[in-house]
């Protein structure tokens, strides 16, 4: 192993560097955020008072608001039809389950582009006003394969024979799966909705084109923001949606590394 | 209760109907909608924008005008060289991963994912802000003397190009260590005990050995990329567009549904045969 | 984990799930008499503009914003149905008319609708005003930084000048982009002519290399810091530049350029006309109007509001155009079928 040790030796300053290369940007923009000036040439010494005029901006509350809603209903649904269809497609025969698991998982693959104009079509064609409930069901359809995807990888590892054990020994089906494979799959069904969560906080463009009047999330505020220039206010909004971010999906991890107790 | 094959086919029955709410769900929400994009594609333009149910093909033969087969051409350039860049920057990186001891191999695998589970309007921001005219890259540089006129790379293809490698430059590096990860060290080691040049080495055993790796990174990064939207937006400074402006545009500012809907196709249509090629390569499953 | 923190979760979750359940349902379905719903040009955003209104009636006033009329248009016609306000330009007031986007206005309910600033007398679209109220007007030029430009310039003809190579930029708007390029060539702004576009298209794509960006909402910014010394844009955001850096100057091209005037309307689907109408009043009162002509810097349509804005905004001819000026403008209007040699033309344009 000694010349691999050697060979590797030599690839140290180059992971740093992509380490560097991924992380320089963030942190630039934490740093800028505490900057006192305005126009971002200069340092000109620690301040937070562009954090002061988040915490003051009515829209953006509004806008906060919307987000962490639309998350939360998405992902319970998502979450359901997520974990159903895991539970289904585990009882499948093998080809139809390949298809439909393919099918299912679609949504990770395609650029999201398409499904954001795809739902818009639908939604203009059954005439239903652009709005929360539109961006919701959106936010719903992509997040069914994220969790999906966990659940499925867990459930995948379970041992069958625990469930058949239960219903040797007299429980129904239903009950099997309650008391037996359910309590298992709990910190991934967590750890799925976590994640689901997150994603669906972040979204923008899927929710730039299914939204309308008063359904201003987030992600598209920042886009508005961005778009009339650079500025701290958005460091500072960027740092927050940074941490935020980095501490669900931790949650989320952690959720599934988890052992379960007996 | 039994467990032989008629038992299981009882098992069936009671369990796979779970499935179907989620195909509904699916069915109307993703697949439907798809659905109607395919047969706006084949529609006409009202005056103002809006569709006219008359069938024509001619929203896929205007796509064969040049014009618009340079926007294909140019985004799939600019995948390409995502793709290249994102090989060179991530094969040393997951080479050195695969060689630390296994609990530092997931730190390092942590570190490496973390930015990218944060927001992406955030992180293509972080690079306007690094970018512009009087942002870190020209302090620095013209600081240090590189320089003395400030490079304006801020809305150019250069700017989109390091946009999307930041973006999928995990999605390089996984598979280029789950692949690098399994190879019998033993092989380098006989290769470099037989007197094997270093470049050698690496061309001859280290590189087709993690041929799967390489393939499926090449294709995650690839499929991804070209129909990128928010990099070349932001990034580009409209000016440097790629597929996914194009439908924007087609369907926000020229309101061309069916055009867009026919755009929509044909970039539905390359990912997809990314996606087979991926598959037919051998696809790992990353998770 | 344990099992009740597991159920906890999902109680919750489920509690949220009704109340986003209840609370999205609710304005599809009811009109609510205490929201209004206005969409506007993100320009027209600025902290002191509606709360007294929203003090008067004990309404909630919830804005969006847009960057373009196509943006508009496309909104609209896609089914963002919800609003109540939207400010589209004069050209695009006749094309939603002619698309019967818009409500009829009831002038016993807007009194304020006072008389028109000199030089709005011949706004081409909706005379009697039956579906549109005049709001903020303005002109389409260039704002230049005179600390980096030597001569003033007075022709288009500098943003194509090689020497301000990736200093300049030009709107991310189809119509004023092309308005200006047709200026320049001497041709009117509305032609209809297909040769003409396809030449007005060469011109614009020899002038790209020279282009740092298209931008329609943050060329202040850039004139401010200094990233680019050229701006293609309106008065407005250029007066903004200007009290951030007093090099910045003003010109309206002596070729000609657009007079532009932004219309309140109602759009058709509107769930809250009566609010809406209220809304318009209270935006065209002389104080308000004034108000917001200092604090957007925008010139207000109602002429009597000019009387009251401060000095500093009423003569800076970025804002209130002057008499000389007003003597070569041209109207934008809708040119109907043209529209898609203008829609290739631009997409060619961006895409190369």
């Amino acid at each position: 192993m000694k010349s691999l040790a050697r060979h590797r030796r030599g690839l140290l300053p180059a992971s740093l560097a992509n380490l560097v290369f991924l992380y320089a940007p963030i942190v630039v923009l934490i740093v800028f955020s505490f900057n006192a000036a305005r126009l971002p040439t200069a340092w000109e010494g620690f301040s937070l008072q562009w954090y002061v005029l988040l915490v003051r901006d009515h829209a953006l509350a509004a806008a906060l608001q919307n987000s962490v809603l639309i998350a939360a209903v998405s992902t319970v649904i998502a979450t359901l039809l997520g974990v159903s269809a895991a539970v289904g497609l585990e009882r499948l025969p093998w080809r139809r389950r390949v298809w439909l698991e393919g099918a299912l998982l679609l949504p990770l693959v395609i650029p999201e582009v398409m499904m954001g104009v795809a739902l818009l079509l639908l939604f203009v064609l059954v005439k239903m006003p652009l709005g929360l409930l539109t961006v919701t069901i959106g936010h719903a359809a992509f997040n069914v394969p994220v969790v999906l995807v966990i659940v499925r990888s867990r459930l995948h590892k379970l041992d069958p024979q625990l469930e058949e054990a239960a219903r040797d020994l007299g429980a129904t089906p239903w009950r099997a799966f309650r008391r037996v494979t359910l309590p298992l799959l709990q910190p991934a069904i967590v750890g799925a909705a976590l994640l689901a969560f997150t994603v669906s906080l972040d979204d923008f463009v899927v929710t730039f084109f299914t939204a309308g009047p008063g359904a201003t999330t987030l992600p598209l505020k920042v886009y508005s923001m961005i778009k009339t220039g650079i500025s701290p206010e958005i460091n500072a909004l960027s740092t927050i949606l940074v941490l935020a971010s980095m501490g669900l999906v931790g949650l989320s991890l952690l959720f599934q590394r988890k052992r379960v107790h007996a | 209760m039994t467990t032989d094959s008629t038992g299981s086919r009882t098992n069936v029955c009671h369990r796979a109907w779970v499935l179907v709410p989620a195909l509904i769900w699916m069915g109307l929400f993703f697949f439907l909608p798809l659905l109607i994009v395919l047969l706006i594609s084949f529609a006409s333009r009202g005056t103002y924008g809006g569709v006219e149910w008359t069938f024509t093909l001619a929203n896929y033969r205007d796509l064969a005008d040049p014009l618009y087969l340079w926007i294909y051409l140019r985004s799939c350039a600019l995948a390409l060289a995502t793709t290249g860049l994102c090989l060179c920057l991530g094969f040393p990186l997951a080479y050195y991963i695969a060689g630390e001891p296994a609990r530092r191999q997931g730190i390092w695998l942590m570190l490496v994912l973390i930015p990218f589970w944060t927001n992406f309007l955030v992180r293509t921001y972080a690079w306007m802000d690094v970018l512009r005219t009087d942002g870190l890259l020209n302090t620095v540089s013209m600081g240090a003397g590189l320089t003395s006129d400030p490079i304006e790379i801020l809305y150019t293809d250069a700017a989109v190009l390091i946009g999307l490698v930041y973006g999928y430059l995990p999605f390089m590096v996984l598979p280029l260590y789950a692949a690098i990860e399994r190879m019998d060290r033993s092989l380098i080691e006989a290769a470099r005990d037989l007197y094997a040049p270093g470049w050698a080495v690496f061309v001859r055993v280290i590189v087709p050995l993690a041929k799967p790796g390489i393939v499926a990174g090449c294709l995650l990064v690839f499929t991804p990329s070209l129909g990128a939207y928010i990099t070349p937006d932001l990034l580009g400074g409209a000016r440097s567009m790629m597929i996914g402006n194009f439908i924007q545009h087609e369907y926000l500012v020229v309101r061309d549904w069916p055009l867009g809907s026919a755009a929509s196709f044909v970039l539905m249509a390359m990912v997809s045969a990314g996606v087979w090629a991926y598959q037919r390569a051998g696809g790992e499953r990353l998770l | 984990m344990p099992s009740r923190l597991f159920r906890g979760i999902l109680l919750l979750g489920a509690a949220l799930c009704a109340a986003g359940a209840s609370s999205a349902c609710q304005p599809q379905s009811e009109p609510s008499s205490k929201t209004l719903y206005y969409f506007t040009w993100s320009d027209y955003v600025g902290p002191g503009l509606l709360e007294s209104f929203e003090q008067q009636t004990g309404a909630k006033v919830v804005v969006d914003t847009f960057s373009s009329n196509e943006e508009l248009l496309a909104k609209l016609q896609s089914g963002a149905s919800g609003y109540d306000v939207t400010v589209p330009s004069d050209f695009m007031v006749s094309v939603m008319m002619k698309q019967g986007l818009l409500a009829e206005l009831d002038p016993a309910k807007i009194p304020n609708a006072g008389r028109l600033a000199k030089g709005l007398e011949k706004l081409p679209v909706d005379p009697e005003h039956r579906f549109s109220m005049p709001y903020l007007w303005g002109t389409v030029g260039i704002g230049y930084d005179s600390g980096a430009i030597p001569t003033p310039p007075d022709s288009w003809s500098v943003l194509w000048d090689e020497r301000y190579k990736g200093k300049i930029s030009m709107l991310n708007d189809q119509r004023e982009v092309f308005g200006a390029v047709l200026r320049s060539m001497g041709q009117s702004m509305n032609t209809r002519d297909p040769a003409i576009i396809e030449q007005a298209k060469a011109r614009l794509l020899k002038q790209k290399p020279l282009v740092k960006t298209y931008t329609s909402d943050h060329f202040d910014h850039l004139l401010a810091s200094g990233e680019v010394v050229l701006a293609h844009g309106w008065g407005g955001p250029v007066a903004r530049a200007m009290a951030l850096k007093p090099s910045i100057k003003y010109v309206v091209p002596k070729e000609g350029a657009t007079i532009w005037a932004d219309c309140l309307v109602i759009p058709r689907t509107s769930r809250n006309k009566e609010l809406a109408m209220q809304f318009i009043n209270y935006l065209l009162d002389r104080e308000v109007a004034a108000r917001t002509s200092e604090r957007l810097l925008f010139a207000s349509a109602n002429r009597e509001a000019k009387a009251l804005v401060k000095a500093s905004v009423r003569d800076n001819p970025a804002v209130y155009p002057d008499e000389a000026t007003l003597g070569h403008l041209e109207w934008m209007l809708d040119v109907g079928d043209a529209l898609r040699s203008y829609d290739r033309a631009w997409t060619e344009l961006k895409m190369k």
